[in-house]
């Protein structure tokens, strides 16, 4: 338990998605101008973020790397099927979204008025695919581990966005140098805060 | 749409060539690409690498999609877009580990996340679909080297300052140090990356006035 913990704070302190690995950076500079759009972005990312990455462990396990078909037949054993996975991704993280979008149409209507056109755009956004990936780099032992990283991820990612839609909002009536308004001062912003970020980086976990 | 007796390379077709470094540049115009674009630029090894290894999945993939634009239904078209960029992506990784492994041990994830780059589908739905194979090809060959510029000028300023090498060699001298000068560490960091980019976009758009936001 403690361990699921650890890794749960790592995700969204340490290891944060943006400001440690910029992932998901162009919907979140595209996104960020209100900070109650940027709350529906947050959430729908840590949802499928949620899900997409146990999903993904579970196939990466029993499916893709080095004798993971072993359990089929033993003469499976030596098939090493891990060039697939970024297609296999891929296409999980497209059919999951269809399929919560649905759901949520189904079961929750206002949230999906509110999550609206987010949930399909997620399906090409850096940090979904990000999750799944540095899930398979990093080799954790069990589904549970898995999913605390998935949601820790959104966790650190919703904190990003909201944190910078906020400043953008109050921003606008500051005085900033023509060439730099927009996207330049988002950009150095962003930097100040991973800086701010990085503080956390010493705790042992 | 280009005319079929444009020769090939005909002023328009240059145009598409050059645009993207400058003016339409991908990372500090069209704000596309940025993800997987900042966390390969701490060395100017990988940055090169991660910038052709874009221009060969956005080439190739333009000119499949401009290839395939008539049959491709609209409904659909984000999947097969999705399958073709992933199936290069896959080709370029197997090349990468099998031509320079440290390099693509270094990029990490990194090329994965190609498949997510935002230039591709950007200039897919943008370009591809509306136009011929051939300047489909040159708009992926421009908007990559526009992309890897950017890549580049960035991992220049992080490798020179932050580890005083360019290209992996040594080029602030040894009695620099002898006299205290000492590498910037911080430039090794990820948020220096964001911090260059936003002086490239203050410089760029303080000599191109139309660029600048209301």
């Amino acid at each position: 338990m403690e361990n699921l913990i650890s890794i749960f704070v790592r995700s969204i302190f340490i290891d944060n998605m943006i400001f440690a690995y910029f992932l998901g950076m162009c919907s979140y500079l595209a996104v960020s101008r209100t900070v109650k759009t940027s709350i529906g972005l947050g959430v729908a990312v840590i949802f499928v973020l949620g899900i997409t990455v146990p999903v993904n462990y579970l196939i990466n396990k029993y499916l893709l790397v080095p004798g993971a078909l072993a359990w089929l037949s033993p003469s499976l054993a030596d098939v090493d099927l891990s060039f697939l996975s970024f297609i296999i991704f891929i296409a999980v993280i497209a059919s999951m979204v269809q399929l919560v979008e649905m759901v949520i149409e189904k079961f929750a209507p206002v949230l999906y008025t509110s999550l609206g056109i987010f949930l399909p755009l997620i399906a090409v956004n850096c940090a979904i695919l990000g999750g799944s990936l540095f899930m398979q780099e990093r080799e954790y032992a069990n589904v549970a581990e898995a999913t605390s990283f998935g949601l820790g991820s959104g966790v650190g990612w919703f904190l990003a966005i909201v944190g910078i839609a906020a400043i953008r909002e109050k921003i606008r009536y500051s005085q900033i140098p023509g060439p730099l308004k927009g996207l330049g001062i988002t950009f150095i912003i962003t930097g100040l805060m991973g800086l701010a970020f990085m503080s956390f980086m010493g705790i042992k976990l | 749409m280009s005319n079929s007796k444009d020769s090939l390379f005909s002023a328009k077709n240059i145009k598409l060539l050059t645009t993207p470094l400058g003016k339409e540049n991908p990372i500090t115009v069209q704000v596309l690409g940025i993800c997987s674009a900042l966390a390969v630029t701490v060395k100017m090894q990988p940055a090169f690498v991660m910038a052709i290894s874009v221009m060969a999945v956005l080439a190739i993939g333009n000119v499949i999609i401009s290839l395939l634009r008539k049959t491709i239904a609209p409904r659909i078209r984000i999947i097969v877009q999705l399958v073709v960029i992933a199936s290069l992506v896959i080709l370029v990784d197997q090349v990468l580990k099998a031509f320079v492994y440290d390099i693509s041990k270094q990029l990490s994830v990194f090329v994965g996340l190609i498949i997510t780059n935002c230039i591709l589908m950007g200039r897919f739905e943008a370009f591809a679909m509306s136009n011929k194979a051939w300047p489909s090809f040159l708009d992926g060959i421009g908007n990559a080297a526009g992309y890897g510029l950017i890549l580049i000028i960035v991992a220049f300023f992080r490798e020179l300052l932050g580890s005083g090498t360019v290209w992996g060699y040594e080029v602030i001298p040894q009695f620099m140090y002898d006299i205290g000068y000492k590498n910037n560490g911080l430039m090794i960091l990820p948020p220096m990356a964001l911090i260059v980019i936003g002086i490239i976009i203050w410089i760029q758009r303080s000599r191109n006035k139309e660029l600048i936001e209301k």
